[in-house]
């Protein structure tokens, strides 16, 4: 209750007790931080300028290891196209999806939580399981999904076994386990006042108009959000494809993080993969400022915070 | 305004669809939006549903075109033998014991305490350094992995869940996020009130704070057995010794079996038995604390 909020230079002795007690308290997250990030990440920095394969001391070689990635590796830049397919396929329609899905549940419907908990409940099913029935159901001579087509006379589809329907599959089950977003959308649609929509109505407006103009203003911090997230999340996908197509046929599934995998803990070259680790997390940052930058154009922040 | 206001009372506006002026677009959007949605959830659903009736079938069922969608007979004991085929016993312990307890346990504690400290403390420079929490939350976990790995390995951590688990007492960002979002909602005056009878902070957070938040807490300690029960990655990383596999190396290693031919007739019926049984725990927890978890992924999106 002291007023203390007022700018003063010196703090009393109770923000001094107060910053010891506060610092006491977020102890664990700061050692943490240091030990699990900062340290890291220096570290990964140093291993990326070196050559380094756990049994003899790292070799340090200056940029050498970013120079053959750039110019030198052509496998390099397959695992940067097949990782920007993947992202950018799977991100924009797996928002997409999720956030008609969640605008469909929003309106009056009769059994709205078990539609949502069918859509929910993949995104929360161990990434292995989940995966071990997606390669039998997409398995060419016994898959239950070529069984059908086959039924009907249709062409089967070699969905895992082929380098041009691979990709698509994986973004397919990828889209499948979207359903967090999915109720992450629903509930901001709930927070959408109904009050704008009355308005709107007497207004004279259609429901396009108020999708456009009430819905997604309202709710494009969300969008944000999960865009963001599924971008973060997306360009280090690892479960599903390493365990469907083990980056096959043809390389077509290599994704960024499998290919960083197989150079830290195959091939045992931790330089070339710290290397890996940070061209990554610097695509990740320009990507999501990107992104961030736009937002100031289409993201509605209203009067509330 | 009063105009406007009286209009819309005497013309009732029906409650989620209001008035579109076209009594036949109204009931056009229905038929459609059950038209997609009906299909759209069934296909959702068909998978899981695949998995668990093909945990039921035998050999040639399992292969027989059309596929068949309702298994008879159904061989129940394929939950049984499937199990048994690898030490999945003892898997399942790895997996609770050493793993997801005193992930979840860990993390829980050490990320309330953090919470508390990011919350309901007011020290200067307090939200400056949430700020380093939030950053840490979008950090890709790839650029840790490698120096991680090489750091567990001097310590002679490989092939022990430590790496997995100690971690887990230096609090979780995502989960300090959430538990701050949760006591930041609670009035000032009931820690006040407190301090002045002189409890001391950590008697505030035990005995008032605590109490009162227990559902934030079941929504985190939802999220941290999720994470470690779903964990494939960082047991690939760090475990070699078989005996040590939690359940999701296990699933990998029977797939792995029933793939080289002639080893084992039923394959995949065991196999898809035994995913269901891995995710059996995940489904049954989701369905009786289904308000719990739709109430924290909500939360999630909250940030804006």
């Amino acid at each position: 209750m002291a007023a203390s909020t007022e700018k003063v230079s010196r703090y009393t002795p109770q923000e001094w007790r107060n910053l010891r007690l506060g610092l006491l308290f977020v102890s664990p997250w700061a050692l943490g931080f240091l030990l699990f990030t900062i340290y890291p990440l220096l570290s990964s920095l140093y291993y990326s300028l070196t050559r380094y394969d756990l049994l003899r001391p790292p070799v340090f070689l200056g940029a050498k290891n970013y120079l053959t990635l750039f110019f030198d590796d052509p496998h390099f830049w397959n695992v940067m196209y097949n990782t920007l397919f993947y992202v950018g396929l799977s991100v924009p329609f797996g928002v997409g999806a999720a956030f008609i899905i969640a605008n469909m549940l929003n309106s009056k419907i009769v059994a709205r939580s078990f539609f949502r908990s069918v859509i929910y409940v993949p995104s929360i099913v161990p990434a292995v399981a989940s995966a071990m029935v997606w390669q039998f159901l997409m398995n060419v001579q016994y898959g239950a999904i070529n069984g059908v087509l086959r039924y009907f006379g249709l062409p089967i589809i070699p969905f895992l076994s082929n380098p041009g329907w691979a990709k698509p599959s994986l973004i397919l089950v990828a889209i499948w386990a979207q359903g967090a977003a999915v109720v992450i959308f629903l509930a901001a649609l709930q927070d959408v006042p109904r009050s704008l929509y009355e308005a709107a109505t007497v207004d004279g407006a259609n429901l396009w108009h108020k999708f456009r103009n009430v819905t997604i203003p309202l709710t494009s911090p969300i969008i944000l959000f999960n865009l963001i997230m599924g971008l973060i999340v997306a360009f280090q996908e690892f479960t599903v494809p390493w365990l469907l197509t083990e980056g096959g046929p043809m390389n077509s599934t290599e994704f960024y993080l499998i290919h960083l995998y197989r150079n830290a803990f195959e091939y045992l070259r931790m330089g070339k993969a710290s290397a890996l680790a940070w061209i990554l997390f610097l695509i990740i940052v320009v990507f999501s400022l990107i992104i961030f930058k736009s937002s100031a154009r289409w993201v509605y922040y209203g009067g509330e915070k | 305004m009063t105009t406007i206001a009286s209009e819309s009372q005497t013309r009732p506006v029906p409650r989620n669809y209001p008035d579109t002026g076209n009594r036949w677009q109204t009931v056009l959007l229905e038929v459609i939006k059950y038209a997609v949605l009906i299909p759209l959830t069934l296909s959702f659903a068909f998978p899981l549903y695949w998995m668990i009736s093909s945990a039921l079938k035998v050999d040639p069922q399992v292969y027989t075109m059309p596929p068949i969608l309702l298994p008879f007979p159904i061989h129940p004991q394929n939950f049984i033998e499937g199990w048994q085929i690898l030490p999945f016993t003892q898997y399942a312990v790895n997996s609770v014991v050493f793993y997801t307890v005193p992930a979840v346990a860990f993390t829980v504690l050490s990320s309330t305490i953090v919470a508390y400290g990011f919350s309901r403390i007011r020290w200067p420079g307090r939200d400056t350094i949430f700020w380093l929490v939030v950053m840490t939350m979008m950090l890709p976990w790839a650029v840790t992995m490698v120096p991680l790995f090489i750091t567990f390995k001097w310590l002679g951590w490989l092939d022990t869940y430590r790496p997995l688990v100690v971690p887990a007492l230096f609090s979780h960002p995502y989960i300090v996020f959430l538990l701050r979002q949760f006591f930041m909602t609670l009035p000032e005056e009931l820690s006040d009130a407190a301090r002045i009878d002189g409890a001391s902070e950590f008697g505030i957070l035990f005995r008032i704070i605590l109490p009162l938040t227990k559902p934030a807490l079941a929504v985190v300690a939802l999220f941290r057995f999720l994470w470690a029960w779903n964990d494939y990655l960082g047991p690939l990383i760090y475990l070699r010794d078989e005996n040590r596999y939690p359940l999701a190396l296990g699933i990998e290693q029977l797939s792995r079996r029933a793939n080289d031919v002639g080893n084992f007739s039923n394959g995949i019926p065991y196999l898809m038995a035994v995913s269901t049984l891995v995710a059996l725990p995940i489904i049954v927890t989701f369905f009786f604390a289904q308000r719990t978890f739709i109430e924290g992924i909500s939360l999630t999106g909250m940030k804006g």
